[in-house]
């Protein structure tokens, strides 16, 4: 049998696929790339703010939106467009499926990023002080904050705009409670409970150590964080979007 | 080797049983056709044939593969055209067969000499780059079909694929259905259309309510119901129901510009007709018989059940 190979192509051509359709839809776009930009606007610029200690914060939100704002779209738009259908009878699993949607909002991710972390290297002084926690930083946060994208598209929703509010509603109280306005060090009770909570909290203290030195836990909790929530999140769409076959949805 | 074998499938959607025990058997090579009304369970069936949907339980072999168990080698035998035309409508044509080329791992030389003849074959060549969005319903159908058969399926599963198409499209459709069972494509297919699963399928099978209730040559389903003959005929001239009050006609229904007459004589009929006209000193501007229909077996069967 020669299903393994059949698996990982599923993969790369379901990855191609979103790539080339759904990077550049509207709601991406606004929510994946236009939102952070404001953000980063609305709260760091002209408040006299030390720009080189919050860029990690920033380059984290970056990543977290950007990342995160494929996934809800790709599965209600193909359901709603009826090739969902079609995709599921071709050689490919469900599993496929996720993992393909996963990787291309990491891609996604990877590459706005990226750009803004060049971009910003030109105006301000953003050195990074260990490549490779910066690297594991950039791979861990894309897969993480990716695979929360899917998790909240598999509810069995076939209207794009629904989902995207949906999406928008667990992922910006998420942004208030990470360290990214507030850095974890001045947190405490409650504030800091919940940013415990936060997978982005974690991301944002991995971008901390690679780039300043400084965090609050050390990188291996970071990573090992990142890591489990990432493995989590796939499991959880994977069961939702199962369950929602089972029940012909 | 059945190129579809299916054994007691059963699909239940909360209290609804969609299946129910459904067991059916598709010969390599074969035109079988999947009838039944709305809302019987036939694309339900096609959705577990496809793995797009899980059975409660049951089997579904395709060549002899369990598509639940390998999936993904199942699903390499087949090519599927849903129900509605769904292919991508912010891609091109071409880039929607090159996808589904990719699909099916077929490589870059080949997938461009086939999908340059299978774009001539359908008469997408002058389109090729537009988007399907901008396609009218027979041409994203057509793009459809394009995107199941680039492999050159073993299985061709079609659900409805004429439906709500124009006459052009849709011999273009039935020509290529031909074209994939000439080349070795076994050919499972649901329609409304009883007369084109009568000229196409070799076997029929019928579903009413989840469960089969016929399955058998279009020739012998016709024959198990003891069904009336009828015959067409029109005149030069208008002629009122009165004409055919004779013994032998069970029933008398104006079709357009002629009169269709049920009977168990047919030859007494034409007979009756003949003299009719000669009485009444008009001319026979069509005379046609029918024997008994795959549609009154259909009806009959899907009524009864």
């Amino acid at each position: 049998m020669m299903e393994v190979p059949l698996f990982l192509r599923g993969i790369l051509v379901i990855t191609g696929k979103n790539m080339r359709l759904y990077y550049t839809k509207p709601p991406v776009l606004m929510f994946g790339v236009l939102f952070p930009l404001f953000m980063f606007f609305a709260f760091f610029v002209g408040r006299h703010l030390d720009l080189t200690t919050f860029f990690p914060a920033f380059l984290a939100m970056m990543l977290f939106f950007t990342a995160s704002s494929v996934g809800p779209l790709i599965t209600p738009w193909e359901k709603r467009e009826k090739t969902y259908e079609r995709l599921l009878s071709y050689p490919v699993t469900q599993d496929s499926i996720i993992l393909g949607d996963v990787t291309a909002g990491a891609i996604f991710g990877i590459g706005i990023s990226l750009l803004v972390w060049i971009a910003s290297a030109l105006f301000i002084p953003v050195a990074v002080m260990n490549t490779g926690l910066f690297v594991l930083a950039f791979i861990l946060g894309t897969l993480s904050c990716a695979a929360l994208g899917v998790l909240l598209a598999s509810p069995a929703a076939d209207s794009p705009p629904n989902v995207m509010i949906f999406s928008n509603l667990i992922r910006f109280p998420l942004i208030f409670i990470s360290g990214i306005f507030v850095p974890l060090v001045d947190m405490q009770g409650w504030g800091l409970a919940l940013a415990y909570c936060s997978p982005l909290t974690y991301l944002v203290d991995l971008f901390n150590a690679a780039m300043s030195g400084k965090s609050a836990f050390s990188p291996f909790i970071d990573c090992g964080v990142l890591i489990l929530v990432s493995a989590g999140f796939i499991l959880a769409a994977r069961v939702i979007q199962k369950r929602n076959m089972m029940k012909g949805m | 080797m059945n190129a579809i074998q299916v054994e007691h499938l059963c699909k239940r959607f909360g209290t609804v049983t969609a299946v129910n025990d459904v067991s059916l058997t598709v010969r390599e090579g074969e035109t079988f056709g999947f009838l039944g009304p709305n809302g019987a369970g036939k694309t339900t069936t096609i959705r577990l044939l496809t793995g797009v949907l899980t059975p409660d339980a049951g089997s579904v072999r395709i060549n002899g593969i369990d598509i639940h168990r390998h999936p993904l080698d199942a699903k390499m035998q087949m090519g599927v055209i849903p129900e509605s035309s769904t292919v991508y409508g912010d891609l091109s044509a071409e880039q929607n067969l090159h996808l589904s080329a990719k699909m099916y791992g077929m490589p870059r030389a080949v997938r461009e000499k086939r999908i340059d003849g299978i774009l001539l074959q359908l008469g997408l060549n002058e389109k090729r780059r537009f988007l399907v969005r901008t396609f009218s319903k027979g041409m994203k159908q057509r793009v459809s079909i394009a995107c199941a058969i680039i492999h050159l399926p073993r299985v061709l599963i079609l659900d409805e694929p004429t439906s709500g198409l124009d006459v052009q499209s849709r011999r273009l459709v039935i020509e290529t259905i031909h074209h994939m069972n000439e080349q070795g494509s076994t050919i499972f297919l649901t329609t409304h259309n009883i007369e084109e699963a009568n000229t196409l399928c070799q076997t029929v099978c019928i579903i009413n309510k989840g469960k089969i209730v016929a399955q058998d040559s279009p020739e012998r389903l016709k024959k198990m119901f003891d069904t009336t003959q009828s015959v067409e005929v029109s005149f030069d001239r208008t002629v009122t129901r009165d004409l055919f009050a004779a013994e032998g006609i069970l029933r008398a229904e104006p079709c357009g510009d002629k009169w269709r007459l049920y009977t168990d004589n047919p030859d007494w009929i034409l007979k009756y007709l003949v003299g009719c006209a000669e009485r009444e000193s008009l001319g026979i501007t069509s005379l046609t018989t029918s024997g008994p229909s795959l549609e009154e077996a259909f009806v009959h069967l899907t009524e009864c059940a």
